[in-house]
C-alpha cells in the first residue's frame, strides 16, 4: 500500500503521472513529495510508488 | 516628524525582544506577486522589521484591485512594484527594497530570489504557484517556501490555515477555495491569508517550526 495524503491507495508500481491522472490530478498545479522529499515535475513519468512510500500531493487552486 | 532610525530599532527590540528582533533585522524575504496576499505580506513583515525586502510583480495598479490590494487611489496605472516601495517607504522608512517589475517563470526564479532566505508565493494563478513551489524545493536547498492555496469566499476565517507539509513547505489557507469558483476574492479573507503566511515567516526566523 502507498499512503497518499494520509490515506491508504494499492498504488504500488504505479508511476506518479499514471496515480495522479486516475486521480483526478491535474499535474500543471501540484507539487509532489515522496517520502518528503520534492519529486521534480520531469521525473512523474519515470518514478514509480513503492509499497510504503508516503506520499503528499498538493494541488494549488487561484486566488491571490 | 519622522522618527530617527535608532528610535525605530528600539521600539522593535521593546515589542519582539532584541535577540528575535536581531534575527528579524538579518534577513531578506521574498515576496512573488504584490496582489492581495503579497502587498499585505509586504506592510507585515516591513513593520516587523526584516532587512530586506525582494518584491516582484509586473502588473499595474487597478481599480479593481483597490478592494483588497494595498493601493491608493491615486495610484492606479502605477506599477505595483513602485507603488508598494513607495507606501512600504512611508510606513518603514529603514527597511532595505529591491523591486523587480517582471513577469517570474522558471527562466528568472533563480536570479531573481538568489539573495532571499525565504520566498513567499503570492500569485494568484494555480499554475505558477505549482511552477514556484515545485522549483524552490527541487532547485534552492536551503530556502524556505511559504505558499498560499485557497482563501477566496466567504467561508468562516477559521478555515484558513498554515500546514507544514515539508522541511522548507509552509502552505497558507483552505486548500480548496478557488477564486475561479463561487464570488470570488473578499479582502478580509484574503488578509487573514495573507497574514498566516507573514507569520510563518516570522516564525520560521524566530525558529519556531510547526510540526
Amino acid at each position: 500500500m502507498v499512503k497518499i495524503n494520509g490515506e491508504d491507495f494499492a498504488a504500488d508500481g504505479k508511476s506518479v503521472k499514471a496515480f495522479l491522472l486516475e486521480a483526478g490530478f491535474d499535474t500543471k498545479r501540484v507539487a509532489v513529495e515522496i517520502n518528503g522529499d520534492i519529486l521534480p515535475k520531469s521525473q512523474y513519468e519515470n518514478t514509480y510508488l513503492n509499497d510504503g512510500d508516503c506520499v503528499e500531493v498538493v494541488s494549488f487552486v487561484g486566488g491571490g | 516628524m519622522i522618527p530617527d532610525k535608532s528610535e525605530w530599532i528600539k521600539a522593535l527590540e521593546e515589542r519582539h525582544g532584541k535577540e528575535l528582533q536581531n534575527k528579524i533585522f538579518s534577513k531578506t524575504v521574498a515576496i512573488c506577486g504584490l496582489g492581495g496576499l503579497g502587498s499585505n505580506i509586504a506592510i507585515l513583515l516591513a513593520r516587523a522589521g526584516v532587512k530586506k525586502l525582494i518584491l516582484i510583480d509586473f502588473d499595474k495598479v487597478d481599480v479593481s484591485n483597490l478592494h483588497r490590494q494595498q493601493y491608493k487611489a491615486c495610484q492606479v496605472g502605477m506599477y505595483k512594484t513602485e507603488a508598494i516601495s513607495c507606501n512600504l517607504k512611508e510606513i518603514a522608512p529603514y527597511l532595505e527594497t529591491e523591486i523587480h517589475t517582471a513577469y517570474m517563470d522558471e527562466k528568472n526564479f533563480a536570479k531573481l530570489l538568489q539573495s532571499a532566505d525565504i520566498i513567499c508565493e503570492a500569485f494568484d494563478n494555480a499554475e505558477a504557484k505549482a511552477s514556484l513551489v515545485n522549483f524552490v524545493l527541487s532547485e534552492m536547498p536551503t530556502k524556505y517556501i511559504v505558499a498560499a492555496s485557497g482563501m477566496a469566499g466567504l467561508d468562516s476565517a477559521n478555515s484558513i490555515r498554515t500546514r507544514r507539509v515539508s522541511k522548507r513547505f509552509y502552505l497558507c489557507g483552505d486548500e480548496k477555495s478557488d477564486a475561479g469558483d463561487g464570488m470570488g476574492l473578499v479582502a478580509s479573507r484574503v488578509s487573514v491569508c495573507a497574514s498566516h503566511q507573514a507569520h510563518a515567516v516570522l516564525r520560521i526566523i524566530s525558529e519556531e517550526f510547526e510540526e
